[in-house]
């Protein structure tokens, strides 16, 4: 088929829609990370000048930023393996041919995906009050004395990133589920009769097959990892001591609580340029799956 | 042998359903309870006498009509305008032969790992420019379009047989008219899952409304709700009926549709 006038009329709202309210702020955003485009520049634009390199020269001698960076690393490569391989085992112990009410569990295990982060942000908070909260009553019995785990330095994050397994595990448990059910049964089957155990299917069949599913799920779950932000606002405003900023919340405060938005257009390029990278080393990671 | 597997499993089972549950639970419960009773130890379960005081309270003082129809509002907005955007291209790109499709669309696949963050200053700069700062127009302009949602229907649109947009186009229909009473039919399924994708998204989405809605009356829920959990810190009980009435909607929403909602993200996790 073709049809100029209709191809225009079609695509048109939403090409103009993602190039000048996506792209053209992509290409804005990279010329203002060379600006020192500040409050004074909010008034008037001429204010702001070019300064080369400077922000993110700036940018990696700033100990904050570094500290926002590991942070935000140390979230994403505890938080993210542990939340997949808790989808995983999920996922794997309700497709399990000995349960029944398949559909409860899921939906169980789903609902807190579809809550909205910031109330279950306010929720958690409480969970983990150090004096009236739930977890350090329940630990207080098998002997665990009361942490401050928000108050804490270092037990911020881990409380971070508990929240966040508990909040997200649900979503990758579907896609495993999907994964699941796209492997024949004849293999295990075979399998059995030629008397695998079920450890050994679970290692020579289900494994090998989920890996490619495996690999979406850790580029999914890497990306929206990076873009920490919400819990850390509600629950610790970054601290204690820092020890929960992560890169997008020095991102906002940098860009619309100091307005210095041409050092945050650069902190924003170098969360693209990891994101990137995370996602071209995982992309090759499963071409060379594919291969063997 | 069989059975004691079982029992481990169950109980397994159970218990991270439990684990998954409780802190829902515990937050309607808590919402219930009379000022101070959640501050306690051990930790009370249940209200030692029911309450709505602090319903009440979200809105009469608090301005909590507000934040639900501000949320609503947006959330319906954002849902419908780019149902209809979205389809439209997604149709054009599965059905459509023009020059440059193929590397338009791979252009706009490959957008997708640019992180929505580093449009937001630009972003904010254009509005403020407009005069769309603390506006609805503002939240609604960067969802009116989604790359995911162009590739969701492209994908979906692709399996309908040409020979049904022909034989429609022989009886004479012209291309709006296939587009409306042919195309948007057949992909009612994507549609729907489509459509509890954006309005769940938008109603959840925190970032974007915080830095776009400078003034209290255009707060949308989440946005709202943060600021009272960061002002009202002691006044437990108040902040979790607002977690309530912030979470409700979309769960009572999520309860209506949970197979078109779970099916959805399998087909869009199998489809990569």
């Amino acid at each position: 088929m073709d049809g100029k006038r209709a191809v225009i009329l079609f695509l048109g709202p939403a090409l103009a829609a993602i190039g000048v309210f996506f792209f053209l702020p992509v290409l804005a955003a990279f010329a203002l990370s060379f600006t020192d485009f500040d409050i004074y520049a909010l008034g008037n634009f001429e204010f702001a000048r070019f300064v080369g390199f400077k922000n993110y020269t700036q940018l990696l001698t700033d100990p904050l930023f570094w500290k926002a960076f590991r942070n935000t690393l140390e979230f994403l490569l505890i938080g993210g393996p542990l939340s997949i391989g808790v989808s995983l085992g999920a996922a794997l112990m309700i497709q399990s041919k000995l349960v029944r009410w398949k559909g409860f569990f899921r939906t169980a295990y789903f609902t807190p995906v579809v809550t909205t982060l910031v109330a279950v942000a306010v929720i958690w908070r409480f969970i983990y009050h150090p004096r009236f909260g739930l977890l350090n009553y329940l630990l207080s019995f098998v002997g665990i004395g009361a942490v401050d785990w928000l108050g804490d330095q270092h037990w911020a994050m881990p409380a971070i990133i508990l929240m966040a397994v508990w909040k997200n595990f649900g979503y990758n448990m579907v896609i495993f589920i999907a994964g699941l059910q796209n492997i024949p049964a004849e293999l295990y089957e075979a399998a059995s009769i030629d008397g695998a155990g079920r450890l050994q299917q679970l290692r020579t069949i289900t494994v090998p097959l989920l890996a490619p599913t495996t690999v979406y799920i850790s580029i999914l779950t890497m990306i929206g990892y990076f873009q920490l932000f919400s819990e850390p606002y509600v629950m610790t405003q970054g601290g204690p001591l820092n020890s929960t900023l992560s890169i997008v919340l020095l991102m906002y405060q940098q860009g619309f609580r100091w307005w210095n938005m041409g050092y945050s257009a650069a902190l924003a390029f170098v969360l693209f340029a990891f994101i990137l990278m995370g996602s071209l080393v995982q992309s090759r990671i499963q071409k060379r799956w594919e291969a063997s | 042998m069989k059975a004691p597997a079982t029992i481990l499993l169950y109980a397994l089972l159970s218990f991270v359903a439990l684990l998954t549950l409780a802190p829902l639970v515990w937050m309607v419960s808590a919402s219930l309870m009379p000022t101070g009773d959640a501050s306690a130890f051990p930790p009370p379960f249940l209200p030692s006498r029911v309450t709505f005081a602090h319903y009440a309270r979200l809105f009469t003082n608090l301005n909590l009509a507000r934040y639900l129809f501000n949320s609503a509002f947006l959330a319906v907005s954002v849902t419908a305008i780019s149902l209809v955007v979205n389809s439209m291209a997604g149709y054009a790109f599965a059905k459509y032969r023009f020059r440059g499709r193929d590397p338009l669309f791979k252009l706009l696949i490959a957008s997708m790992v640019i992180p929505s963050q580093v449009t937001m200053l630009p972003l904010f700069l254009m509005l403020n420019k407009m005069g769309a700062v603390n506006s609805y127009i503002g939240v609604i302009i960067p969802g009116m379009a989604s790359v995911f949602g162009i590739f969701l229907i492209r994908q979906f649109a692709l399996s309908i047989p040409d020979s049904l947009i022909e034989a429609a186009r022989i009886d004479g229909a012209g291309d709006f008219r296939i587009y409306r009473s042919l195309i948007l039919p057949l992909c009612k399924p994507i549609l729907v899952t489509l459509a509890i994708f954006t309005f769940m998204g938008t109603w959840n989405d925190f970032l974007w409304p915080l830095i776009v809605m400078t003034d209290d009356s255009m707060y949308t829920l989440p946005v709202a709700l943060a600021n009272l959990s960061l002002e009202h810190v002691q006044d437990t009980e108040l902040m979790m009926a607002g977690s309530v009435m912030t979470i409700a909607p979309v769960l009572i929403l999520f309860a209506a549709v949970q197979r078109h909602y779970i099916s959805g993200i399998m087909a869009g996790g199998l489809k990569e």
